[in-house]
Parts: structure tokens; C-alpha cells; sequence
């Protein structure tokens, strides 16, 4: 079903490397290598869901999909325009496609600011709307995810968590964009709160036709709000597929531990559950191991795995995966 | 077109509509000691401002038959060695005094400013060397450069620079002293660079002017104002120190700072006339920074989650 929808985002080869430089010259001794050659395609329409956990350079890649951060190397095509190679204006007017919903609705509003300015910025920016036609269209933004349009003039710190994140929301549609990069849009907000903001960006995607980019750790939410999901560990996708398939027929050992981890509302099958415990931690992203780079926790890893790095490769149609072990 | 859950938003709560400078001057103005420094500022600056109504003499107006009068119903703060009543030449002198010191903050608050914005927002090699310049003028003994540069400046004899004027003062002593602020200013501008609120206006596609002025800028400037409040102490005092020393504003016209210095002979003679000049000093410079703490703990981001 995902094969026939064209692609908005192509990522290809992605590599996001922060340099490690040391003493008084601060010469370069290394790399903390947060994402680690990555290549996925997001399509029109759909939720890509990212998910592994901290450190495994998530937030590292949308921030770089998004150019928030320069790439090291890799591109990343949107509508088939290369956006890594974009300057000045034109780099400007890539970004009126694509905007972003942050993590922590306490820190991604300006707290000097209130909430028009806030919204109405991107429309300044951009040229888009002026006078009164730009305070309907916040009017109409505030009203859109669920706001008072009256709450215009105040300021960020008289609203709730789940307001502000609906605040956030408001500044990524302003722009009408196809792609929204969601860095852990829920994570921070009250469980019951949680429900009601996935809601919201579900009616949206569904009324603008948006495209999301939706990274978290919370699995019982990405699923339900994915399509596919990307299983990302230590700088690398390690697994990519359609939701349902990832739940039920994990192929990676990775994604197999992790989604023995979500627990199963029904109490006789939680209690056959077989669960995958992993052993260690995600080793440093300035030195990843040799090899396949899950080799030091993989339960069925063997002499192969420590000599070359597993390909990145699609096993049945729509189901890529990165293991020596599936055939 | 959005689920009824969703409008049950409307009915959360929503704290208390407030304005954040409302929210400002309630906590500056419950603590008394910095409103009772703000109070003693102001009526200093309206009494200067005001001098000519509250005094019948002139600053230079000489009475050498009323040479050291001691304080009297006629000189409330007494007579210096020529017969000029000393209260006039203090609130003349207050003009200059204050001139000078809210001149140099302004220079040393611009100039902070924006080394402190461009050294903590971009970072790298710019902040590198902004730093290091900052460094240098730390080190440099400010007294020595100083007179050394308005020595200069009286050299070249520019027309808005003349001797006896206030302005090279003003600007020397701003041009030295810009560098606490451009710290203060560079450390908040480098934790915000990373705070999602300024990554959001640069996924938006806003410009580096416009982050700094829009959101860098205005979440700095509570700092900026600490700072200023706090030198403009400083500035005071190094007028007065400067005229002291017979480098700053020319005789007769009158400054804190160089009725204190011809004073000097008389001092064990005739005490009045150093002490009122130096009490002006002192309770200018303790009122001043009474305000600047004061208006530091109310501008306290820290604060303004607390309802």
C-alpha cells in the first residue's frame, strides 16, 4: 500500500557528526557520531514514526532533515529539490514547506512574546499576510487547534502545557508546509493531555493533508499514530517497515526487544509474554563498536557481526532491515 | 470541525491574565529598601534638574567676603574658599555628575550589548577573539588609559570634545567599561541560542537580525538593565575620581567629583566643604545600587513561574 504513495522527503546517506576537539588549540580528536548514514523515504500524507531510545540520535536526525543542523554529508530531498545544498532565500522558502513541533512546550515559546506574535511570525518572515489579514489568519490558526482566538494578546506563561503544545502547533501550520518534524511533540505533557494533542494532530494531518516526521520513545503512541515506523539505534536505522508489520513480525534483534517491552492490555496474553532483556547500554556514539554496531548487546550475534557492518537492505517489499541474521 | 474534547480546552484553566510588567513591579515593589533607592534617585535627579528653582545663587557666582561660611540659613551647606555657596554648586555639580554617568552607561551598555549578542550567538572564532578583547581592556589599568585617552582626545581639540566638556568623559569612561555587560549579555545569548524558542524562529526562516533583536535580545535585556542600573554607580564614581584628579570636567564648572578635589586644603579647616559633595557621592552610588539589585531579583526569570 506505501509503495504506490511518491515520496515528499527522500534522506539519503544522512550523516550528522559533532566534532570532539581537545586542548588549547582545540585540535580534532574525534567524532560523537549522532547519526550514522541513514536512508529512508517519507511519503506524501503519511507518519513516519521514529522511535529508540535517548541518545540514539532521533532528534539529532530531524533536526538535520529540517536543517537545523548542517549535515555532514548525505542528502535530504524534499519535492525532489535537494535541500542540504539551499542558501539564503532559497533555503527561506524551502522552509515555508517544512516546520517543526518541539519537545518542550515550556521552552519553544519566547516568553517575551505573546501568543499572536508568536503565531504571526512565520506569516511576517514570510510576507504572507499583513494587518488585519494577518491577525484572522492567527485568529483562524488559534481556532483551528482548538484555542480561543481571544487568547491572542497573552503570553505564553498563562497557559497549561497542553495549551502551549497547541500553540506550537499553530506556528507550524501558519505556513500551510507539507512536512512537520514532531521531536517528541507528547513526551512532555500529562498523559490525559497527550491523548487530546495526538488527536489534534491527527485531524490535522487529515484536513491539510501534512505530512509527519514523528519522533518518541512512547511505542503504544507512535504506533497508534504511524503509518510505518523507523527503528533508529545508535546513529542508524536499523529496521524501517509498516507499523503492523514491525509489531508482529520483527525482524531486527533490536526491534524484537523492544517491542517484547509494550505491554499488552489483555491480562492472559501480558502474562505470556515473552519479554527480550537487553544487557548493557548503548555504547558511546564517539567510539560505536566494530562491525555491526549492535553487536555488544545483540542476543544472537555471532563472528560475523564483529568483522563487517550489516546492509541496510530491503528483505521483502516495503521491510528494510540491517541484520546479517534475516535472510 | 475539532472534536468537542477539544473545546473542553477553553474551560482549563487558564492562569491569571498578567502582564509581565505587571508582574515586574509587584515583586520590585515589595522590597522596600530598593523602592526607598529608587525614591532617594529620583528626588536626586528631579533636584538637579530642578537646581535653578531651588537655589537663588548661581555655581560660579563668587562672594569673596562670604569665603567659608560654615553651614547657615543662607548656605544651607555652607561656603567654599572663593564664597560659593556649596548646596548650588551641588546641585549644578549633580547635573554633570548624573550627565556623565547615565552617558557612559548608555556607550558601555551599547557597546555590551552587541559584542555580548554576536560573541554568544555565533559563537566559534568571533566570540574567540570578541572575548579576548574584552580580556585586554580588563587588564589594562583603567585609571592609567583613562587619563592617558582623555589626554588625547583634549589633544586633538575635536569641537564636540572641547575641554571642560563632559562628553570625552563620558565616552572614555563607557568605552572602558563595557566589558561586565558584554559578558552578562554573551552568556544569556548563548543559552538561549540552543533554547527551542530561537530554533523554532530559525525553522521559521526568520534571520540572524531578527532572532537577536526579536528573541535573543529582549529575554537578555533584563541583564542589560541590571548592569546598567550597577554601573551606573561605578560611572559615578569614576568621574568623580577623574575630576578628582583634575582630568575631568574643568574648573569652575562644578562636578561631585572636582568639588572634592579643590577642597583638599581645607578640609581639616572648613570640613563642610568636602563632606557635602562626598555624602552626595555615596548616597547616590548605595540608592543606585540598592535600585539594581532590587530590579535584578524582580527581573529573576526564576520568579516569574511562581504565581
Amino acid at each position: 500500500m506505501a509503495a504506490e504513495r511518491e515520496a515528499l522527503v527522500q534522506v539519503r546517506n544522512l550523516k550528522k557528526y559533532f566534532p570532539i576537539n581537545r586542548g588549547v588549540i582545540q585540535r580534532h580528536v574525534g567524532d560523537v557520531k549522532a547519526v550514522d548514514d541513514i536512508s529512508f523515504d517519507i511519503l506524501r500524507g503519511e507518519t513516519l514514526g521514529m522511535v529508540g531510545e535517548s541518545g540514539c540520535g532521533k532528534t539529532t536526525a530531524g533536526r538535520t532533515i529540517i536543517r537545523l543542523y548542517e549535515a555532514t554529508s548525505g542528502s535530504v530531498l524534499v519535492n525532489d529539490v535537494d535541500i542540504s545544498k539551499l542558501r539564503g532565500g532559497e533555503l527561506r522558502q524551502m522552509r515555508r514547506q517544512m516546520q517543526m513541533i518541539f519537545q518542550d512546550p515550556y521552552a519553544s515559546l519566547n516568553p517575551r512574546m505573546t501568543v499572536g506574535s508568536i503565531i504571526a511570525e512565520p506569516l511576517e518572515v514570510h510576507r504572507v499576510a499583513f494587518g488585519k489579514e494577518k491577525l484572522e489568519r492567527v485568529q483562524e490558526l488559534l481556532r483551528l487547534v482548538g484555542l480561543n482566538p481571544y487568547f491572542a494578546n497573552r503570553y505564553p506563561h498563562e497557559f497549561s502545557g497542553g495549551q502551549r503544545q497547541r500553540i506550537g502547533i499553530a506556528r507550524a501550520l501558519a505556513l500551510n508546509p507539507d512536512l512537520i518534524v514532531c521531536d517528541e511533540p507528547i513526551s512532555s505533557l500529562d498523559v490525559s493531555i497527550q491523548a487530546q494533542v495526538v488527536n489534534l494532530m491527527e485531524e490535522l494531518q487529515q484536513q491539510m493533508g501534512l505530512t509527519y516526521l514523528f519522533i518518541a520513545h512512547d511505542l503504544s503512541m507512535v504506533r497508534h499514530i504511524s503509518d510505518r515506523m523507523a527503528v533508529m539505534y545508535l546513529g542508524k536505522v536499523v529496521e524501517l517497515t509498516d507499523r503492523d508489520e514491525i509489531y508482529l513480525n520483527p525482524l531486527h534483534p533490536y526491534t524484537q526487544a523492544l517491542m517484547s517491552a509494550v505491554p499488552v492490555p489483555d491480562p492472559v496474553i501480558e502474562e505470556e509474554r515473552k519479554r527480550i532483556i537487553l544487557e548493557g547500554d548503548l555504547p558511546s556514539p564517539a567510539h560505536p563498536p566494530v562491525g555491526c554496531n549492535f553487536n555488544t548487546r545483540c542476543p544472537v550475534a555471532m563472528e560475523q557481526c564483529f568483522e563487517a557492518e550489516p546492509e541496510y537492505r530491503e528483505v521483502k517489499p516495503g521491510h528494510w532491515v540491517a541484520c546479517f541474521r534475516v535472510p | 470541525m475539532v472534536d468537542s474534547a477539544l473545546h473542553a480546552t477553553h474551560n482549563e484553566d487558564v492562569r491569571e491574565h498578567r502582564s509581565l510588567v505587571a508582574n515586574v513591579w509587584r515583586r520590585f515593589s515589595r522590597n522596600k529598601i530598593g523602592l526607598a533607592g529608587t525614591a532617594i534617585f529620583l528626588m536626586i535627579a528631579a533636584a538637579v534638574i530642578a537646581a535653578p528653582l531651588l537655589t537663588p545663587y548661581t555655581p560660579t557666582e563668587l562672594n569673596l567676603l562670604n569665603r567659608f561660611q560654615p553651614p547657615s540659613r543662607e548656605h544651607w551647606m555652607g561656603t567654599d574658599d572663593l564664597g560659593r555657596d556649596i548646596w548650588t554648586r551641588v546641585l549644578y555639580g549633580g547635573r554633570i555628575s548624573l550627565t556623565v554617568g547615565l552617558l557612559s552607561v548608555l556607550v558601555s551598555i551599547s557597546v555590551g550589548t552587541l559584542v555580548g549578542l554576536v560573541s554568544g550567538y555565533y559563537g566559534g572564532w568571533i566570540d574567540s577573539i570578541l572575548m579576548r578583547i574584552a580580556d585586554v581592556f580588563l587588564s589594562v589599568p583603567r585609571l592609567f588609559v583613562l587619563i592617558v585617552l582623555i589626554t588625547l582626545l583634549r589633544a586633538w581639540d575635536l569641537p564636540w570634545l572641547r575641554p571642560g566638556t563632559f562628553a570625552p568623559i563620558a565616552l572614555v569612561i563607557g568605552c572602558l567599561s563595557w566589558m561586565g555587560v558584554s559578558r552578562l549579555i554573551r552568556a544569556s545569548a548563548l543559552e538561549q541560542r540552543g533554547r527551542e524558542y530561537t530554533l523554532a524562529a530559525r525553522v521559521i526562516g526568520a534571520s540572524d537580525a531578527r532572532i537577536l533583536l526579536l528573541h535573543i535580545l529582549p529575554n537578555a535585556a533584563s541583564s542589560a538593565i541590571v548592569a546598567a542600573t550597577l554601573g551606573l554607580a561605578g560611572a559615578i564614581i569614576s568621574e568623580s575620581g577623574l575630576s578628582y584628579l583634575g582630568f575631568g570636567v574643568q574648573l569652575p564648572t562644578p562636578t561631585w567629583g572636582n568639588m572634592l578635589s579643590g577642597t583638599q586644603n581645607q578640609m581639616t579647616t572648613a570640613p563642610w566643604t568636602a563632606i557635602f559633595p562626598g555624602l552626595m557621592i555615596f548616597i547616590i552610588v548605595v540608592a543606585v545600587n540598592y535600585m539594581g539589585d532590587s530590579l535584578r531579583d524582580a527581573l529573576d526569570p526564576h520568579h516569574v513561574e511562581k504565581r
